[in-house]
């Protein structure tokens, strides 16, 4: 029994493995991702523009405020009207009129160019920060030179945080962990798509060449399609495996290229980091992003989380591809069908990844806590949120019944596959309606 | 001794009693012809005998024991009407997976596989792929993955579509010689001309039901008409003989086709002619062909299979 299964599960995986567009796909997508962002971050740092702002001023005092930089430059020539500003070459034109104090008042932006949110908001602080200056001018006399220099010497603080675990304390890091839980949810969702379409694939391929009575009449249905959801998930295992062989060799590879004397600043700028200072003193600005990063990389708990990843990633993975492989064998040769019916499944997915970058703002919510306890959200919920810590974000008691559930889940639907599978995968002809298979599933 | 025995099979679905109540005995080495019209359940009973549908009603005792299709499976070879293989799986693999399946260990596998490769000189093939081969050249390969185990019962639904006489008289031969051995063979064919070549035995299925059962011979002796042809020297124009003992039905290439009536015997027609002082040059019984019994016992039933309440 189990013999055959194995059997099944060897031959999907060697086919597959063997294949040249396995290979191609486990070194070129890692490739592609970097690359994209790359190009992505590159376009951005290029797409930057100067916003050039006519500034017509009815106060008068703007001007002294209001300082030109990268981002936005301002221009007070006086010749400037509403009619001609863009013909002068600038993209917008700010008209401030007398603000009087204890009064709100409008002030307006004309625009050719649009300000992204981002720089409205600059924009606004900027003009704010303008007001607040020249208030405390006017009452204290204090100047604006005086001020810049206060405010540039008063920068000697900086925040860390460290979760409570009781006898330690370990420090976190907000960035670090929304990046990681980003990019684990991100990749259950990926690979719970890829492999679950192959999945259904791969039962439709079996149907339509219609191998699928040989091999039944030599095996039980739910064995042939027990050892193609294995076959195909320890593809995905084995892929993500060498995935993450490559990321740590080319870690590894990376922080040899660095030159030896910047790693002994670093060891400097731990050590300073251990004793509650921001920087060490005679510590280069590089060797302080490569500490600040190392930080980074070595604040999250990585054994718990790759355990979670894996476990996840596989409990996620069989719920699903269950359902794909019971969809599969419902439908015929036609596409347009099986896209019908997957509709159902994808959704669920679909939805979990947003819910997921919703749970990633409050990972300690209502929403991110029972979404990470129904199994047809919590693969990918789960994983957003363990990142920010266990036991202080997802207390055991919430891994612990969402781990369970999950288990629950699979062995349901792996179930209700079976027997769906098992009378889809030898009908021809018409295409099955949801009520036909329910039928299949809890009826026969 | 019987290798399989069928006893009041029935399997219903909800639109269509797809078998009702069949019963047949196959005894060890035969080759045995199960016919009947599209959609009369002959895909529904082999399933049920492969293990692959579970029967309603009835039983089903292979080698004298009930079906057990977990253990007896490895001991069926099945080729289906609607087969297929692995497009993208290199052939010799193929061929040693499908083996496996069915219990053998690798080894075994691979060296029957590349005996039959051997003897149906396909050697080549071994790491060519499916899409490479033409329909005619997967059918020798489906065939070889049927029979490869050595299975006790051999179940073979068409076996023939798509081969040339070549090939078609390979995989003949090749049918007799595992019977021969000791194998049983089904063979489930729209060709009637097949089936008399080819099977001792047949039970013809109409509607879910078995019509007819019995060897070839006998199932022509049970459906003669009494024609006989009679050749005659010199025949003139006694095409217009009109006698007690039989009349004249038709007249083919020189012979007079004769149809004896109820209460007489051959002798009466000879004796007739001898009476008349012609020489007789010829005298054969003509029994029906399957073909016509075939046609003549399910004509009458509706062409296509229509449905009907299951609830009886």
């Amino acid at each position: 029994m189990s013999n055959k299964i194995w059997l099944i599960t060897r031959r999907e995986y060697t086919t597959r493995v063997r294949n040249k567009t396995f290979l191609l796909s486990t070194f070129l997508l890692p490739l592609a991702i970097i690359l994209f962002i790359t190009v992505s971050v590159w376009i951005s740092l290029q797409g930057k523009s100067q916003h050039r702002i006519a500034v017509i001023d009815a106060n008068g005092y703007f001007k002294d405020y209001l300082k030109s930089d990268s981002s936005i430059s301002f221009n007070f020539s006086p010749e400037l009207d509403t009619l001609n500003y863009a013909e002068k070459g600038n993209t917008a034109v700010l008209i401030i009129p007398v603000l009087p104090e204890g009064q709100k008042t409008i002030y307006r932006l004309k625009y050719k160019k649009q300000l992204a949110l981002e720089g409205i908001s600059d924009l606004q602080g900027r003009i704010d920060n303008a007001i607040v200056d020249h208030m405390i001018y006017q009452k204290t006399s204090v100047s604006r030179a005086k001020l810049d220099s206060v405010r540039k010497s008063a920068d000697i603080a900086e925040l860390r945080s460290y979760e409570d675990q009781g006898k330690i304390a370990k420090a976190s890091n907000q960035g670090a962990s929304t990046a990681i839980g980003y990019i684990c949810g991100t990749l259950i969702y990926m690979l719970t798509f890829i492999y679950g379409a192959a999945v259904m694939r791969g039962v439709m391929e079996e149907k339509t060449t219609r191998i699928a009575e040989v091999v039944i009449s030599s095996v039980k249905p739910f064995q042939l399609m027990m050892g193609k959801i294995l076959g195909i998930g320890a593809v995905g295992l084995t892929q993500f495996m060498l995935w993450v062989v490559l990321l740590v060799s080319l870690a590894l590879l990376a922080q040899g290229l660095i030159p030896h004397d910047i790693m002994m600043e670093v060891a400097k700028q731990q050590q300073a980091n251990a004793m509650g200072m921001s920087s060490a003193p005679g510590v280069s600005s590089a060797a302080q992003k490569v500490a600040e990063f190392t930080g980074f990389l070595n604040t999250p708990n990585w054994g718990l989380i790759l355990f979670c990843f894996l476990f996840y990633f596989i409990g996620g993975y069989l719920f699903y591809s269950a359902l794909f492989a019971a969809i599969g064998s419902a439908v015929n040769e036609d596409v347009q069908e099986a896209q019908s019916l997957m509709l159902p499944v994808t959704m669920p997915v679909i939805f979990s990844f947003f819910i997921m970058t919703i749970v990633m703002r409050d990972p300690g919510g209502q929403l991110g806590v029972w979404a990470s306890i129904i199994p047809f959200s919590s693969p990918i919920v789960m994983m957003g949120r363990i990142p920010f810590g266990v036991p202080g974000t997802v207390p055991w008691w919430q891994l612990g019944l969402s781990m369970m559930l999950l288990v629950a889940g699979f062995i349901f639907t792996v179930w209700m596959a079976g027997k769906i599978y098992r009378t889809g995968i030898l009908m021809y002809g018409k295409k099955p309606t949801w009520r036909t298979m329910w039928k299949w599933a809890f009826k026969a | 001794m019987d290798i399989l025995q069928v006893n009041h099979l029935k399997k219903y679905f909800s639109s269509q009693r797809a078998v009702d109540s069949i019963s047949f005995n196959l005894s060890k080495g035969s080759i045995f012809g199960l016919l009947g019209p599209n959609g009369a359940g002959k895909t529904t009973l082999i399933r049920m005998i492969t293990g692959i549908f579970y029967p309603d009603e009835g039983e089903i005792l292979f080698e004298g024991s009930p079906f057990d299709p977990k253990n007896d499976i490895t001991h069926i070879g099945y080729m289906p009407e609607e087969r297929g293989l692995y497009k993208k799986m290199r052939i010799g693999e193929q061929a040693v997976y499908l083996a496996q399946l069915k219990g053998l260990s690798k080894q075994e596998a691979t060296q029957k596989v590349k005996e039959w490769f051997v003897k149906f000189e396909m050697q080549s093939w071994w790491s060519k792929k499916v899409e490479d081969l033409s329909k005619g050249m997967g059918q020798k390969l489906q065939f070889v993955t049927t029979v490869l185990h050595e299975p006790k019962l051999i179940i073979l639904d068409e076996p023939f579509s798509g081969l040339d006489p070549v090939n078609s008289n390979l995989i003949k031969d090749e049918i007799y010689a595992l019977a021969r051995k000791g194998s049983t063979i089904i063979f489930s064919t729209h060709r009637m001309e097949q089936v008399e070549e080819i099977c001792d035995h047949i039970i013809l299925v109409n509607r879910g039901q078995k019509i007819l059962d019995g060897s070839v011979a006998g199932v022509k002796q049970q459906f003669k008409e009494n024609l006989f042809s009679i050749g005659l020297e010199g025949t003139g124009n006694s095409s217009s003989t009109t006698a007690k003992a039989f009349e004249v039905v038709g007249n083919k290439e020189g012979s007079l086709i004769v149809k004896i009536r109820d209460g007489y015997r051959s002798n009466d027609v000879l004796s007739h002619f001898i009476n008349e002082g012609q020489n007789i040059t010829a005298f054969t019984e003509i029994l029906p062909s399957l073909n016509d019994i075939f046609i003549r016992l399910v004509e009458g039933t509706p062409l296509a299979r229509q449905f009907q309440p299951t609830t009886a």
